[in-house]
């Protein structure tokens, strides 16, 4: 229970946060939020407002509305920063200097973007999920940038599938100065594993009409479940 | 397999079908159409919904006309770029001939989209009245030019993406974060070439603080303040990363700005 712990103080400590105001309005959204945290209420919270999803009992529920995306999103910066940590601290052998650098950056973005998520989700964040690498080989160049390919398509598929689920627009202009930040990622680490080829912005994700992936939530979530230990509820996300 | 000749082909045979589009309503069609179609078979028939008044709001139609104007800009500056003789090293070939098909792919998407709204292809001066006299003869200004194109872009469409978040317009929000994260791939390539023959570590495929030229492209890049909330030294990080890790928008007018430097 470190964790909630860790989380209801930063909670506390960012009341003035007017992103948090937001949340704050939304009483019962913090309800929900505080629910999830603390396990115990989870159960009882969900079966009085609605069936428990495909999650089921112990799902990590990412709420309703514009919260339950900007969950989504939390979830999915959780997931990128611990690989990238990960990578970092278990480097492959061989690795460059300068993919050293690139994916230091990299790691210190999706840090970043994690922690701007659970500050501004305050009290409505979900919990600190546990990711599943145990497919990934850490010694492995190609297993690690293999991984990273994924993980940063993933993400631009996913910003960018959100974009319309999103009702504020402060929230859609914060998804966007996100996704083209995870398209650079992804297009370094493309070009990293095949240098000077199309791959950057390759035919195999953009369409003939010149157009990025674009994902639904329906869609990633069932990309990503392998790499997260905990079952996430999706079932109050808007729907397109 | 070219699409647009798919639809034309499809209202030869049937040349009632888009005349029976219309008979929907705009609301009913645009639900049921925008989302069980494959996305790339939308845009011929979008154009064919708006040269018959079955538009989206005037804000997007703005945008559109914006977007258009960026990438003949582009475009132009790419099919110059890749027919210069000597101009780009041969291991560089097939990345500026990727941009290249996806600016034309973008133009063409959005002419369509148009239809007879479209607006006319400006005359552009990649020189800029002589600044970079070399464009299409030195790589390096190339390449230059090529970096705050593809950055100023991924600016733009980000500045527009609020002005698409009318239901009708939903389509067009897709759409337009789809062209935004492929100019961004394009941007982080670009800047990773100038990197490279600069021998400039500081370039990096995203953008530090404000840094970078020309200045316009990047002016407010630097900025902290996220949701509200300044975010410096969030998690521990460093002032790059905290502003590496958000791209900033730019407003039409900053954009025209500086496109207009490229415009007869």
């Amino acid at each position: 229970m470190n964790k909630t712990t860790e989380r209801l103080s930063l909670t506390n400590g960012s009341e003035e946060n007017p992103v948090v105001d937001v949340v704050n309005r939304r009483f019962f959204l913090r309800s929900a939020g505080l629910a999830a945290a603390t396990g115990a209420f989870f159960m009882q919270s969900c079966v009085k407002d609605h069936d428990l999803g495909p999650g089921g009992a112990g799902a990590v529920n990412l709420g309703t509305g514009d919260i339950g995306i900007l969950n989504y999103a939390y979830a999915l910066e959780q997931l990128e920063a611990a690989f990238y940590i990960k990578v970092l601290e278990t480097p492959y052998a061989g690795m460059t200097d300068m993919e050293r650098s690139f994916l230091t950056d990299i790691r210190d973005h999706e840090v970043v973007h994690r922690e701007f998520f659970k500050a501004a989700l305050g009290s409505a964040a979900i919990m600190g999920l546990s990711p599943n690498f145990t497919a990934i080989d850490f010694n492995s160049r190609a297993s690690v940038l293999g991984t990273a390919k994924v993980f940063e398509d993933t993400g631009v598929s996913a910003y960018n599938g959100a974009g319309i689920l999103l009702e504020n627009p402060t929230y859609l202009l914060l998804a966007g100065k996100i996704v083209s930040v995870e398209a650079r990622h992804a297009a370094i680490i493309r070009d990293l594993l095949m240098p000077n080829t199309m791959s950057f912005a390759g035919d195999d994700i953009i369409d003939m009409n010149g157009l990025d992936l674009l994902k639904r939530p329906a869609d990633v979530l069932p990309a990503v479940a392998p790499f997260i230990y905990n079952s996430i509820d999706a079932s109050g996300l808007p729907k397109p | 397999m070219n699409i647009f000749k798919i639809i034309d082909e499809i209202q030869q045979v049937d040349g009632d079908a888009v005349e029976r589009l219309q008979h929907a309503s705009r609301r009913s069609f645009m639900t049921k159409f925008s989302r069980s179609m494959a996305a790339a078979a939308v845009p011929a028939a979008m154009g064919t919904i708006f040269n018959k008044a079955y538009a989206f709001t005037p804000g997007a139609i703005d945008v559109l006309k914006f977007a258009l104007t960026l990438e003949y800009l582009e475009e132009e500056f790419y099919v110059k770029g890749t027919s210069a003789a000597g101009l780009i090293p041969a291991e560089y070939g097939v990345v500026f001939n990727q941009i290249k098909k996806h600016e034309s792919q973008h133009v063409n998407f959005l002419k369509t989209a148009l239809g007879a709204a479209a607006p006319a292809k400006p005359t552009f001066d990649f020189t800029a009245k002589g600044a970079f006299a070399d464009v299409f003869t030195k790589f390096d200004t190339f390449v230059f030019l090529s970096h705050a194109f593809e950055d100023t872009g991924v600016r733009a469409y980000k500045g527009q993406a609020g002005n698409l978040m009318a239901k009708e317009d939903e389509p067009l929000l897709d759409y337009a974060l789809q062209i935004h994260s492929v100019e961004a791939r394009h941007a982080a390539k670009a800047r990773y070439i100038l990197s490279t023959i600069r021998g400039n570590t500081r370039i990096k495929p995203w953008i530090s603080l404000n840094e970078g030229s020309p200045v316009e492209v990047y002016a407010g890049d630097d900025n902290t303040v996220q949701g509200g909330t300044d975010i410096t030294g969030i998690g521990g990080k460093s002032l790059d990363a905290v502003t590496e890790a958000f791209d900033e928008p730019l407003t039409k007018d900053a954009v025209l700005a500086i496109a207009g430097m490229f415009i007869v």
